[in-house]
């Protein structure tokens, strides 16, 4: 099993929902988030002088998947995500140990 | 006749009043504008300085000030000093005719003097929001408005020797506005900047204020007294030439509010690529200082051109003072100041009875005075109390340090 967590634009939320839906994704797991990339954060203008907004508003997406799932889901979700501009975000793949349904007991590719 | 003299006399009078209660409303407007535009942790505390100037300017008004201003010797320069206002006009007085038979009430002469004080003194507690001791500055309030306004108020309004000298100043570019304005930037040169406004190798930091929404608010509220501000300037509303004169005022002073307004929206977009509201905000209030030293002469275009070159300028000033390392959070300096000279100026564009020369010489005599004087109380109030709150307190916001209480309280609970 893996743990696919991507960092992504916040208007970017509704695609990415769908286009992991329609490959058979059953949940995920969304959070706000802030942070900065390469760019580190912006330079905005208050009369006249500038100052710098440090931390960029994102959306994180945890998604746990079969392994079978996974290059769909990294596809997906690029495609979905993508503006081609600065700031489209990033995915992260871990391996994931274990997964339990709280409600049955049921355990990973079983639980997810 | 005598009827129809007693019905102007009350008409007269009540105008003035409904325009001083226009201007009263202003104290409103400079509040939620300097609440909008400093930063959460210094609400309470600009709100406070707001309503207490408010009743200082009206108490140290009524004793001294106003009998400075509109009882000392006609043409002169030094003031004569008394309490309290004069006797109210007597009905036999006033049916009895001719030229210098009062037209409006006494008290009501009072009223609509005293706010334009309160209007002066709420221009300095914007300038120097965010630092300064709340009651060095009440402090100040006293004398500004018990002598410092009044006595120069005395040289043009109460007939001294600024009007015998042709100098024009309709409803208060220089009387009020660059008043308020001098005496705001002598106190900034004393306070200092904010902490963490100007760095050490000269980059302008922005301190963006908490709440645009009452920013706006305000600027609206100012706007709408602005018409009592310079309508009721024109004194008299009861016959046919007045009543077109005071309509003339209005459409002016609206439309040098919307000229300034386009012009510090365009030029701050032209500048910075984004639409600055706060520039917008301060190009509107720029074009309504613009036009008080002559609202009545002018035409609608003319007045929207004056309140525009206004709004162009306010935005310059706002940069300049920042490279002068002059930190004003709101631009009152610039609004009031620089912009109410360029008003005072204008007046020669459509007043064929204005002199550059006396224009100018207002100009001076207003700045000068009001710069040392202020410049000297400001001095003696940091020598005995100090003006400025310590680097810790200004980091924790002078709303806890000054008043012990937030604007918009977290995490409190009601329990000991």
């Amino acid at each position: 099993m893996k743990l696919v967590t991507a960092v992504i634009k916040p208007f970017k939320l509704d695609d990415v929902r769908e286009a992991l839906s329609e490959i058979g994704v059953q949940g995920i797991t969304v959070t706000e988030v802030k942070g900065f990339g390469r760019q580190k954060g912006h330079t905005e203008l208050y009369r006249g002088a500038e100052y710098v907004v440090d931390f960029l508003p994102k959306v994180k997406i945890d998604v746990a998947i079969g392994d079978d799932m996974l290059d769909r889901v990294i596809e997906s979700i690029t495609k979905a995500a993508n503006t081609g501009k600065i700031g489209d975000g990033k995915i992260f793949v871990v391996n994931l140990e274990q997964a339990i349904r709280i409600r049955t007991g049921e355990t990973d590719t079983d639980a997810i | 006749m005598e009827d129809i003299v007693q019905i102007k006399y009350a008409l007269d009078t009540f105008y003035f009043l409904v325009c001083g209660a226009l201007v009263m409303w202003m104290a409103a407007g400079f509040a939620m504008l300097e609440a909008g535009l400093v930063r959460a942790k210094n609400t309470t505390e600009i709100l406070t300085k707001n309503v207490a100037l408010y009743a200082i300017a009206c108490t140290m008004y009524l004793l001294i000030g106003y009998h400075i201003m509109y009882s000392s010797p006609e043409g002169g320069i030094f003031p004569s000093f008394g309490v309290l206002i004069g006797a109210e006009n007597t009905v036999e007085d006033v049916l009895a005719g001719g030229d210098d038979a009062p037209y409006y009430s006494v008290a009501s002469d009072f009223f609509f003097q005293v706010v334009f004080v309160a209007t002066a003194m709420s221009i300095v507690s914007g300038a120097v929001a965010e630092r300064m001791k709340l009651f060095a500055f009440l402090v100040f309030a006293v004398i500004m408005t018990g002598f410092i306004y009044p006595i120069q108020g005395f040289w043009k309004w109460g007939g001294g020797f600024l009007n015998e000298a042709g100098f024009l100043d309709f409803a208060g570019s220089g009387v009020v506005h660059l008043t308020g304005a001098t005496a705001a930037l002598a106190g900034v040169l004393l306070l200092g900047a904010r902490k963490g406004k100007y760095g050490s190798n000269g980059q302008i930091s922005a301190i963006p204020g908490a709440n645009l929404p009452l920013a706006t608010l305000g600027m609206f509220i100012l706007w709408l007294g602005w018409f009592g501000f310079n309508g009721g300037s024109q004194l008299v509303v009861s016959n046919i030439s007045d009543a077109n004169a005071v309509a003339q005022i209005f459409l002016n002073t609206n439309a040098a509010a919307a000229g300034g307004l386009i012009a510090g929206l365009v030029v701050a977009r032209i500048l910075f690529g984004k639409a600055d509201l706060t520039m917008a905000l301060n190009g509107a209030l720029a074009g309504l200082v613009a036009i008080t030293a002559e609202p009545l002469t002018p035409g609608g275009l003319q007045a929207t051109l004056i309140g525009a070159v206004g709004g162009v300028i306010v935005v310059f000033s706002v940069l300049a003072l920042d490279k002068l390392k002059i930190d004003d959070p709101v631009g009152a300096i610039s609004v009031h100041g620089v912009v109410g000279i360029w008003g005072l100026l204008a007046v020669c564009l459509t007043n064929g009875d204005a002199s550059l020369k006396a224009q100018l010489l207002g100009i001076v005599v207003i700045f000068l005075w009001v710069f040392i004087a202020s410049l000297i109380v400001w001095s003696v109030i940091k020598l005995v109390m100090g003006l400025r709150v310590s680097e810790e307190e200004e980091y924790e916001g002078v709303d806890i340090s000054e008043c012990g209480m937030e604007a918009y309280p977290e995490f409190t609970s009601s329990k000991k």
